[in-house]
């Protein structure tokens, strides 16, 4: 059982426990860059009610499709999500770390960290993450929460070192998210609701897909469609594939009705 | 007068048994019953910030008397040694039964070989799939433990409370009940407890992913009534 003297207490720090355990890995360190499937479009706006976060399904390596149904959205608490970008694994185990560390942190102490906690306990991630990040490990989140002390959605960006920048109206990371963040830059009004957020995240992750080889579009043939969640007030909430399949049904019927070239 | 060298092993086990109960026998008691959804703690604890019955995993309750911080730190390493279980293997590899001998380890050490026993009683409960399946384990302060059935009394009043408890027992009951149930048997004939004085939480099968919720303010109030 684990116990330390107060000294060396680690306190509700999740991080710190499993690397005393030897259970993190450490950086490789050693330079070479590694061809891991990566490549994304993640997006995340804040609306009426709180957050909208999505993120597409394509996971890449060069230009071949190793992955079609890659997760790259997370509840990392019930208040508070998480999309990811860069190297698939390294971003996945990062994501499982800082789902524990919040757990945990909230078991230990018996209270939730706030929301800034939360993307501060992130960014520490991130930034012990560097030198891996150095060898191509790279990951690049987008953070989104409801903020339960000041009633409203927030979100944040991050560079790959941990720096923190907190967006007033959306974010967007990944190969993809020139493209994306256009579409919600053209898009966006600030205190619009959930339908009106929904439809701009998919149609953002939609035009990324149609210009980036390493972003993945709606696949009507397959059943798979971006990974689209909320975080309100009642906690984080994926919305059904059903419903994404319609919203994209109706924006290429839509587009399709612009007329096509001959 | 001489000093004495040699006390005999019994005396000085003796003594260190009595101590333990004696700091376990000042502080309040608390009840660990079954119920239809899972399993309900109630402990008297007029306290709402220092709490007695706590959160350890998915499907695992802790609850403690005697010493607040020896039982604290007994808390926190049981959540450690979940989440690092749970995080090198799977959510499903952490169990109840581990951590109620790795308590019992930990306390049966201390017994033996620090200069005073640790003076706490603790429970590590543990909700199954099915009714069946879920496990009370009731670990004394010197490593002893008890895989107890439908319910657990721990604390200083723990006969007379125990004896009340079977008494009345009932298999599956709703949550109002049991936890009316657990008050009246911590309670006793001459006195009376109202929710401010009582800890109460429950480890739910339907509650999701985490099973363990605190039971507090007017949703108290309304199941006690």
């Amino acid at each position: 059982m684990p116990t330390f003297t107060p000294g060396e207490d680690p306190g509700p720090d999740f991080a710190r426990l499993a690397e005393s355990a030897g259970l993190v890995a450490g950086p490789t360190g050693d330079g070479d860059v590694l061809d891991l499937p990566h490549g994304t479009t993640c997006v995340a706006m804040r609306f009426d009610e709180g957050v909208v976060i999505a993120g597409d399904r394509r996971a890449t390596s060069g230009n071949l499709i190793s992955y079609r149904t890659m997760q790259k959205v997370f509840p990392s608490d019930r208040h508070s999500a998480v999309a990811i970008a860069g190297a698939a694994g390294a971003a996945v185990e990062m994501v499982r770390l800082f789902q524990l560390q919040l757990e945990h942190y909230e078991k230990v102490e018996g209270k939730e960290l706030s929301l800034d906690g939360k993307a501060s306990q992130l960014s520490a991630l991130l930034r012990q993450n560097l030198p891996a990040a150095r060898s191509g490990m790279v990951v690049v989140p987008l953070f989104a929460g409801f903020d339960r002390r000041t009633e409203e959605g927030r979100l944040f960006q991050f560079d790959v070192s941990g720096g923190r920048y907190e967006e007033l109206e959306y974010g967007v990371t990944g190969s993809g998210s020139l493209h994306a963040s256009t579409v919600l830059k053209l898009g966006y009004r600030h205190g619009h609701d959930r339908d009106t957020a929904v439809d701009l995240a998919v149609q953002a992750l939609y035009v990324a897909a149609d210009e980036d080889s390493a972003t993945g579009g709606p696949d009507f043939l397959r059943g798979l469609f971006p990974v689209v969640a909320t975080v309100t007030a009642d906690g984080y909430e994926q919305i059904e594939d059903d419903d994404i399949r319609d919203r994209s049904q109706a924006l290429v019927d839509e587009l399709a009705s612009r007329g096509l070239p001959s | 007068m001489s000093t004495p060298f040699y006390v005999a092993p019994e005396q000085v086990m003796k003594d260190r048994a009595d101590y333990a109960r004696k700091g376990i026998a000042r502080g309040r008691s608390l009840v660990a019953t079954t119920y239809d959804d899972g399993i309900v703690i109630v402990a008297e604890n007029p306290s709402n910030t220092l709490h007695k019955v706590s959160e350890i995993y998915d499907r695992l309750g802790f609850a403690g008397v005697g010493r607040y911080n020896e039982f604290d730190q007994l808390r926190i390493a049981g959540i450690r040694h979940a989440d690092l279980k749970g995080f090198s293997y799977s959510r499903h590899d952490v169990d109840g039964l581990s951590l109620a001998n790795q308590y019992a380890q930990m306390l049966g050490q201390t017994f033996t070989n620090e200069m005073k026993p640790m003076e706490v009683e603790i429970l590590v409960a543990e909700i199954g799939e099915e009714p069946e399946n879920d496990q009370l384990f009731h670990i004394l302060y010197d490593g002893t433990v008890f895989d107890r059935t439908g319910f657990a009394v721990l604390g200083g009043d723990s006969d007379a409370i125990s004896a009340r408890v079977e008494e009345g027992f009932e298999e599956r009951l709703a949550l109002g009940s049991a936890i009316s149930a657990a008050r009246t048997a911590l309670a006793g004939e001459e006195r009376e407890l109202v929710a401010d004085d009582l800890e109460v939480a429950a480890l739910g099968r339907t509650h999701g992913r985490r099973s363990f919720r605190r039971i507090v303010g007017d949703d108290l109030t309304d199941l006690l009534s």
